[in-house]
């Protein structure tokens, strides 16, 4: 189709919490990039950059900031926030630069660099601030995760154990992972043993947070025919959707839902509505797909998406789960990466990593965490104030 | 939490957001032209894709409604929550009230655990102590099941 792109490369610095600057990290994602692509630098002519809120000025301009790192050399730079969906969002304006006809390659780049502890809100009084309110009246991140997954074992009839096998089967496929920060394998009862933290999510339900960064080279169908790449995987679809009034699911970092009192207004879910653009974009279903990275910021939040993703019927992604359907080797594959259970979330990144590993899956690169056979790959994630993606690869 | 011999003043946590009497309600807004309730109180526009007013009228909500989810808190929040010591774990709800179609958080009372609840239980809305300061007693809105 018309509006497919060809990814060439792909790159990933490991994840860890290793302190460093966050450019650090995007010049060596950005440079595995373009060797795996084999592009000279120079040739990129348009770096889209993921921004980083926590690392200054640099971090705000990060599209400038890498192209700066790996050598001016008069490419045009953007800068896109959006949150976790960040580098969809960059994403999706090198695509577009591509398709206008304005580039032929396209460097596309998120790094972050975490801080420790808490991410507190400023002091004071500021009843005016949706993420002071919330935290003066005790309301933390795991509290709405808590409450997504307590609401399927009381519908669904999902347990604790469930959620645990989300995690064993996550980190058995992040262990066979390099670029994974956590690699240890774990049983049940490991879950089972952490401290809870909002009942019924343990300490190891919860992802944490990473330093970390991820790169793409893109380019049109053309470009990559003529170096010899025409059977690249290639983007079919990129999903960047705001939510639609009125959301019926209580989001971070608000204290009510919207209110779908009035006329012809109905509550929406918007983890649910982000697929649907990106298959129609790419005219394919659910049923194609063979392997999806879905946003685990807990491990009943993995479920959650299998079922948004229409992977199954709502209310049976555990099944799918108890069945060895979402494992490596399994019928559709979730989170064969390890997900951010393996990674923790370093947020400017994560929905560029997510696809770097659809692109190794699809060229069947994976090693031990291979998919086989994969052709179609989907990506899902969400973050703050009404941001999320989807990205459909296929090959 | 507060001492029960104290003589300090009951003052609302945050100030406007409930009424103070024996059968409290959250104060919120309605759109004049769709009809749409904001909490908290939304007054210069709509966030109806479909109405564009800017005439809101400000609305007692319903202090009661059912359970959408629940959950705990095992870990003492970050500022500005100020904990009582030593840390006592709390329960906290997302209610969803009938007539105004939408949810809403909040703690749970006190002496209340995740395991007396259950998705769909009938909820109303008291106020309770959130926490002590050197002048006065700050309440806010919390959520019961009823009786």
């Amino acid at each position: 189709m018309s509006n497919e792109i060809a990814i060439l490369g792909a790159g990933m610095h490991p994840w860890g919490k290793w302190g460093h600057n966050f450019v650090e990290y995007g010049v060596a994602a950005a440079r595995e990039a373009l060797a795996d692509a084999g592009v000279p630098w120079r040739d990129v002519r348009f770096v889209s950059g993921g921004a980083t809120v926590r690392c200054g000025y640099p971090g705000y301009v990060a599209g400038a900031t890498f192209a700066q790192a790996l050598g001016w050399q008069g490419a045009e730079v953007n800068t896109s926030y959006a949150a976790c969906a960040s580098g969809s969002q960059a994403l999706a304006a090198a695509r577009n630069k591509i398709l206008a006809g304005e580039c032929e390659v396209a460097l596309v780049v998120g790094a972050d660099t975490t801080p420790k502890g808490f991410l507190a809100p400023a002091g004071g009084y500021r009843p005016e601030d949706p993420d002071w309110v919330r935290f003066y009246l005790g309301i933390t991140n795991p509290t709405y995760f808590a409450l997504y997954a307590r609401r399927r074992m009381d519908l669904y009839g999902d347990t604790q154990a469930d959620f645990a096998k989300v995690k064993v089967k996550n980190a058995a496929a992040g262990s066979k992972n390099p670029r994974a920060r956590y690699k240890k394998c774990f049983t049940e009862e490991d879950v089972a043993a952490s401290a809870m933290v909002a009942d019924p999510l343990r300490l190891m339900d919860i992802c944490a947070t990473s330093d970390g960064g991820a790169a793409l080279i893109v380019s049109s169908v053309d470009y990559a025919k003529r170096i010899g790449k025409g059977d690249a995987p290639r983007i079919a679809a990129i999903s960047t959707v705001t939510p639609s009034f009125a959301s019926g699911v209580v989001e971070m970092p608000d204290i009510a839902t919207d209110s779908a009192a009035a006329e012809g207004i109905d509550a929406q879910s918007f983890r649910a509505a982000l697929p649907i653009k990106a298959y129609e974009e790419a005219g394919i279903g659910p049923e194609d797909v063979d392997v999806a990275e879905v946003y685990d910021l807990s491990t009943a939040l993995e479920l959650d998406w299998i079922e948004d993703l229409r992977l199954c019927e709502r209310g049976d992604a555990a099944k799918l789960l108890r069945a060895g359907d979402t494992s490596i080797g399994g019928r559709i594959p979730v989170n064969p990466s390890g997900g951010l259970a393996c990674f923790g979330e370093a947020v400017p990144a994560q929905a560029l990593a997510q696809v770097c590993e659809l692109t190794w899956q699809l060229r069947g690169q994976s090693g031990e965490r291979q998919v086989q056979g994969a052709k179609v790959g989907i990506t899902a994630n969400q973050g703050l104030f009404g941001h999320g993606s989807s990205v459909i690869i296929k090959r | 939490m507060s001492d029960p011999m104290s003589n300090k003043p009951h003052a609302a946590a945050i100030e406007g957001w409930h009424t103070l009497g024996e059968q409290p309600h959250l104060i919120g807004t309605r759109c004049c032209g769709c009809g749409t309730y904001f909490f908290p109180k939304q007054t210069h526009y709509c966030k109806n894709p479909d109405c564009d007013s800017s005439e809101f009228e400000e609305v007692e909500l319903s202090r009661t409604g059912t359970v959408w989810s629940y959950t705990n808190a095992c870990y003492k929040p970050p500022a500005p929550f100020v904990a009582a010591e030593p840390f006592e774990p709390y329960t906290i709800a997302a209610v969803q009230l009938e007539k105004e179609q939408m949810t809403v958080l909040g703690q749970v009372v006190e002496g209340v655990s995740t395991a007396d609840l259950k998705v769909g239980m009938p909820m109303e809305l008291v106020l309770e102590t959130l926490h002590e300061t050197e002048d006065d007693i700050k309440v806010t809105w919390k959520w019961k099941p009823v009786a």
